[in-house]
């Protein structure tokens, strides 16, 4: 039976769920509030309306149009990115922004405006959505785009699911020549050198990402391992790719990571032997290397876990992504997948984006109760104090305060928000 | 196989196996009551297949008894001949109406048991004259055995499984495969209303095994496989126990 929990096993039990198949048909009228729900991705509670009902998408699953010569595609809102790759690729297409996973909805890739590796240089996915339908719960549709209901379509994109339902939407995907990408991974020995070496590697490099040894202290501070890709030109001879899946066939009775998996992992991946100079990689295991081990969250046990996602701005830079991973380090609770990357200036149409110039550290906590949180309240500080900002896709425990001082549009945004519609986190966040 | 008349097109079952068939480049006729769902259905399996594959649409109401060769006749035309068809339409009555009216009852028999009967009859016929084809029919395993439940279902079921018996002792010496496909329990949007377990499998699913069913098998398919055992016991417990029973 389906469960409609999010990513970090957040459970908030709809009241109902109304299973949408027809992209034509009205919305339900439901005596309590409504929220779509795409593929259950998001880590906290964005997607989630604990008490009310949700709008699984999951049966707005249908392509509309592509154009093989333009690479315009309308689809519905629950089609996956992975249905996307396996209808573009073979034609010479991609998306032109992915997140870490495929196994997203575009209406939910849409509502958190979703980023990827290549931020630097194409911006975030709302920037490639050339228009959608918006249903809201009055019975109206409306077609938006930048230009037609410009306005709609900015408080749409980033807007959380709140403004009603996107039914369908038209993107712009990318050329590519073939399924393949040329990487290079370099390592750093802290975070000056990764700022230094950003500045300088990322201008010529379509996608750019760093994974930091988060519990490394004194010297070994903020190392880690810089990635970079780009799509492969034209190459007359392909290398072979298997696609892997497995699964994580259970949920263990307690979290697998722990601190000493985390040391021994960390250590292992920081001293991993890298091939010198360019590799031939496969999309899917550079664009997803988690997606082959399906329900990968499992392995946190059944308490789950929490990801924390914040910017900093650019001028910040190394002082304050030290101080977060000080703070990390001082709590003695780490991240395996601790992810940080440099936003660039490209703005989104999304009012309430959540990426803007600056630097973007990405981690994952097994969930501890109130030590967890107790972190998460210090990290926020050092956020606040250098004109950051945490990503609601990800957030379950931000205070209603911070969202409002992160997100300054909310106020102009809120009288767009439909109003049968709500979730979880907006309501915590809009709580006085 | 390379064209197959889908009838209830707009099936979840139905539509999910579309997709398969036009990812191996099979041209298709999709029938359907619902035009609007009929052309998003099409128009998703235009942009999957490309344009090496051919799909129409035809507007196709099970109740209305004129349908059907009108029907037969313009899928066949369409593509200049058929290999194979998928019956796929039906609704889920609901017994407890069905009990207070005698014409429910009937209707009910008619979409899911008389209209099945007259589009097999049909391609039966065409089949039987080129030497080949398949026909496969969704039944259903509530067609094994009359229940308290849904016995209106059921009957029509039953009735469609006992003619498919009959037909296909016709034509196992005429080229012609004939199909009858009982899925369980299946997640769409036709049961979305039941609380879902373990025995519950996804449409795409059971789609896949049609599309399996349809390259090769020539009886009766239970989808997923474990539903024959299932089914064993069931039809298996005496009539005496039986009745006192609330399945």
């Amino acid at each position: 039976m389906k469960r409609y929990q999010s990513w970090g096993r957040i459970d908030a039990e709809p009241s109902r769920v109304y299973a949408l198949s027809d992209r034509q048909m009205a919305l339900p009228t439901a005596s309590f509030s409504m929220l779509p729900f795409g593929n259950g991705r998001s880590y906290g509670d964005v997607g989630l309306n604990r008490g009310g009902a949700l709008l699984d998408t999951a049966g707005l699953d249908r392509f509309i149009d592509f154009d093989p010569a333009s690479g315009i595609l309308r689809c519905e809102a629950g089609v996956q990115l992975d249905h996307i790759l396996s209808l573009a690729v073979p034609q010479g297409w991609f998306l032109p922004v992915t997140p870490g996973t495929r196994f997203v909805t575009v209406g939910g890739a849409i509502a958190n405006d979703v980023h990827g590796k290549n931020h630097h240089v194409a911006g975030s996915f709302g920037c490639h959505v050339r228009q959608f339908e918006l249903l809201r719960s009055d019975g109206s549709r409306r077609l938006c785009s930048p230009q037609h209901d410009a306005d709609w379509f900015g408080a749409t994109i980033g807007g959380l699911g709140l403004t009603g339902l996107i039914t369908w939407a038209e993107l712009q995907l990318r050329r590519i020549a073939n399924p393949f990408l040329w990487t290079e991974a370099i390592r750093f020995r802290n975070l000056q050198q990764f700022i230094e070496l950003d500045a300088e590697v990322a201008p010529r490099h379509e996608y750019t990402v760093a994974w930091l040894d988060c519990l490394a202290g004194g010297a070994g501070r903020g190392r880690g391992i810089y990635f970079v890709g780009d799509h492969a030109p034209s190459l007359t001879q392909l290398p072979l790719y298997q696609a892997r899946r497995r699964r994580l066939p259970l949920t263990p009775p307690w979290s697998l990571v722990n601190g000493l998996s985390l040391r021994a992992f960390n250590q292992l991946y920081y001293h991993r032997p890298l091939a010198t100079g360019q590799t031939l990689t496969h999309y899917e295991p550079y664009f997803y290397p988690l997606d082959s081990l399906l329900e990968w969250n499992r392995m946190y046990g059944p308490r789950g876990f929490y990801q924390y996602q914040c910017v900093v701005a650019p001028e910040a830079g190394a002082q304050a992504l030290d101080r977060l991973l000080q703070a990390i380090a001082r709590s003695g609770q780490g991240s395996f997948l601790a992810v940080l990357k440099r936003f660039g200036d490209q703005a989104s149409p999304g009012w309430l984006s959540f990426p803007r110039p600056g630097y973007t550290l990405a981690l994952d906590f097994p969930n501890r109760g109130d030590a967890t949180l107790q972190l998460f309240r210090e990290l926020d500080a050092v956020v606040l104090d250098h004109g950051g900002a945490i990503y609601p896709a990800k957030d379950a425990t931000m205070p209603a305060e911070h969202f409002r001082h992160y997100y300054p549009a909310w106020q102009r945004f809120s009288a767009f928000v439909d109003p049968a519609f709500s979730s979880s986190l907006w309501r915590r966040v809009m709580a006085a | 196989m390379k064209k197959i008349l889908i009838v209830g097109a707009n099936s979840a079952i139905a539509a999910a196996a579309a997709r398969q068939w036009v990812g191996q480049g099979v041209s298709l006729v999709l029938a359907g009551r619902n035009p609007d769902r009929l052309s998003a259905l099409a128009a998703d399996l235009h942009v999957r297949g490309g344009s090496a594959v051919k799909i129409v649409e035809a507007i196709y109401d099970a109740t209305d008894r004129t349908a059907h060769a009108a029907l037969v006749e313009g899928a066949w035309n369409a593509l200049q001949g058929l290999d194979g068809v998928l019956i796929a339409h039906g609704s889920l009555p609901d017994q407890k109406a069905c009990e207070a009216s005698v014409a429910q009852t009937l209707m009910e028999l008619e979409t899911n048991a008389l209209s099945v009967i007259a589009v097999a009859s049909l391609l039966a016929n065409r089949f039987e004259a080129q030497g080949r084809g398949v026909i496969a029919v969704i039944g259903s395993v509530a067609g094994d055995r009359g229940r308290q439940s849904n016995y209106v279902y059921g009957a029509a079921k039953g009735m469609v499984g006992l003619f498919l018996q009959g037909l296909r002792n016709r034509l196992s010496r005429k080229g012609v495969r004939v199909v009858t496909i009982k899925p369980g329990f299946v997640d769409t949007p036709m049961t979305a209303s039941f609380k879902k377990g373990a025995l519950w499998a996804s449409a795409d699913q059971v789609a896949s095994g049609i599309v399996r069913a349809m390259e090769r098998a020539d009886g009766e398919v239970y989808l997923p496989g474990f539903w024959r055992l299932i089914m064993l016991i069931i039809r298996h417990i005496p009539e005496a126990v039986f009745k006192r029973m609330s399945l």
